[in-house]
């Protein structure tokens, strides 16, 4: 693609961006920025919006005020078909995995593969349990449902459906949380991965500092609905930020109360 | 609560915005779903998964509500036409009574409670578990993908489903006339066609074509704007079956409105 306009501009931008929920205001103005193959990590409290803000990027929810911007266009409220080629540049794994309960998990792997009509349906099969081998899964599983799987089994079923179009831009909600620490380590690597092999641009979210330092460039914490610090992540441990070091050393007090968000 | 006392006229206003607002939201989901119906993508597979989900299941229940149904129909028209000596009209009365009214309202019903609640279950849970956001992300319009296939399974299939319940129907008439009221078998369905047009049979059908429709739609509508939680998809079901049940009365007596101007 053009690169030369890339280069100018960032791969995902988010300008003052506001969303609230009936009287709720949870995103109060929010500005972002990712670069083009970078690996952003946001971090920030439960109920913070992170979830949200990356559903606000993908247009599965309207925002209230602000701009997103992709390759410097303009991705504010789409709808239509300009809605669909925005989120076809997109993988995404969500916090609940949201795996298609009907569908067996080589269907849900290879979905997005297999609606395009690109691949057979044995050519499709393959390809899922090469995807499943890449996320640390038993060839076996395939022919299972969703629901008989374990929550981190799904979570990398979801990782897996997620990157299995070779997306430009990868969204992670908390890939790592139920994994074991041995597999959670496997899946960090694959991000990074994904990131400095493949090419994309990928902006996760995570509560794991270990996770953080393997697989963030930069970092940004996310309170009270803005951005309060974004940083190499180099610099995280000594940022000055008295509510980022009460968050990345899980301290109770400080700054941040908890129930006050 | 203290608004009741305080300000009655507020809570009524509000009650009426929020129905207005209601209306508006399913008239427009209605209409991109129906245009989701004719325009590609299609998706076959899933169309025939609901073709067999909505018709061919749900034969038993319709199956038997309409055999009861002639059964009873047949009992109670002798009570009074016997008080004047019209039994000769069983027949009639039954073959009429089923096709043109309660072979659809009576399928309708029985579909908005096994149709109408599995459709608004399903597609709510898809919803709280965030599937259909999912879907989106792997470019399928959840429009065309959901909804599409089970409205036109629902249209299509609900006549099919009531032509079958009304032979059904007129058979379980002719089974209570002959072996318990001594009709004559041949003379009874000599009698059984003699009056039947096929404007009776066909208004049926039309009938129950828009209740399959509705059926189908306010699942999808109640199900795809599902609260978050259990108890959202359980309200959502709720909501689905009693709307739906109530929508066909309404349009049931539009219909006929309609068709009886015709005649
Ligand atoms: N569909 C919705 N309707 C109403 N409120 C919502 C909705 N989705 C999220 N919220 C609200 O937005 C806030 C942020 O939610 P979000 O899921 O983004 O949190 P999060 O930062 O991802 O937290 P966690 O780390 O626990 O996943 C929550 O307080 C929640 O109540
Ligand atoms: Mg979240």
């Amino acid at each position: 693609m053009a690169t030369s306009k890339s280069n100018s501009s960032p791969k995902i931008e988010l300008v003052n961006v506001r969303k609230s929920f009936d009287r709720k205001t949870v995103l109060s103005d929010l500005s972002l920025y990712v670069k083009h193959q970078e690996s952003l990590v946001i971090i920030g409290g439960s109920g913070t919006g992170k979830s949200v803000t990356l559903k606000c990027i993908l247009g599965l929810m309207n925002i209230d005020k602000g701009y997103v911007k992709i390759d410097g266009q303009n991705c504010t409220n789409l709808s239509g078909k300009d809605l669909d080629t925005h989120q076809s540049k997109f993988g995404m794994l969500f916090q609940g995995a949201a795996l298609f309960d009907s569908l067996p998990v080589w269907k849900n792997v290879v979905f997005k593969l297999i609606q395009s009509g690109k691949l057979t349906s044995k050519q499709a099969k393959e390809k899922a349990i090469e995807l499943l081998a890449v996320v640390g899964l038993a060839p076996d599983v395939y022919k299972l449902y969703p629901a008989e799987l374990s929550g981190g089994m799904q979570k990398r079923v979801g990782l897996a459906r997620a990157i299995a179009a070779k997306p430009e831009i990868i969204f992670f909600d908390e890939p790592t949380t139920g994994l074991d620490p041995i597999m959670a380590d496997v899946i960090n690597e694959l991000i990074a991965k994904c990131v400095k092999e493949v090419g994309a641009t990928a902006l996760s979210i995570t509560h794991d500092m270990t996770s953080v330092r393997k697989i963030a460039d930069r970092v940004a914490m996310l309170y009270e609905g803005k951005i309060i610090w974004t940083g190499y992540v180099e610099d995280m441990e000594d940022s000055g930020n008295p509510y980022v070091e009460q968050f990345i050393n899980g301290r109770a007090d400080g700054p941040i109360k908890m129930g006050t968000v | 609560m203290i608004d009741i006392i305080t300000n009655p006229l507020a809570l009524i206003g509000r009650a009426a915005l929020r129905f207005f607002y209601l209306v508006g939201k399913l008239i427009s989901f209605t209409c991109k779903s129906v245009v989701c119906c004719f325009t590609p993508p299609f998706y076959l597979k899933q169309l025939l998964k609901q073709l067999v989900d909505i018709g061919y299941y749900s034969l038993p229940v319709v199956g038997l509500t309409t055999l009861f149904t002639g059964m009873v129909l047949a009992l109670q028209s002798y009570v009074g036409f016997s008080r004047f000596a019209a039994e000769n009209a069983i027949p009639t009365v039954v073959v009429l009574s089923i096709t043109r009214e309660l072979g659809p309202v009576m399928a309708g019903l029985m579909v908005a409670g096994r149709i109408g609640a599995y459709i608004a279950a399903e597609i709510g849970t898809m919803r709280v578990t965030e599937q259909i956001d999912a879907l989106s992300t792997l470019s399928t319009n959840p429009y065309r993908y959901l909804i599409a296939p089970r409205i036109i399974a629902g249209t299509l299939m609900l006549p099919v489903l009531v032509l079958i319940g009304n032979v059904i129907g007129v058979f379980g008439g002719f089974l209570v006339s002959v072996y318990k009221l001594g009709f004559n078998p041949a003379n009874y369905i000599f009698q059984t066609w003699q009056y039947l047009e096929l404007h009776d049979v066909t208004s049926g059908l039309v009938k129950a074509a828009v209740f399959g429709f509705i059926i189908a739609v306010m699942g999808c509508f109640c199900g795809f704007n599902s609260k978050l939680g259990a108890q959202g998809v359980g309200r959502a079901t709720t909501n689905a079956v009693v709307s739906a049940s109530i929508l066909i009365f309404v349009f049931n007596y539009l219909l006929t409105g309609i068709f009886f101007s015709g005649r």
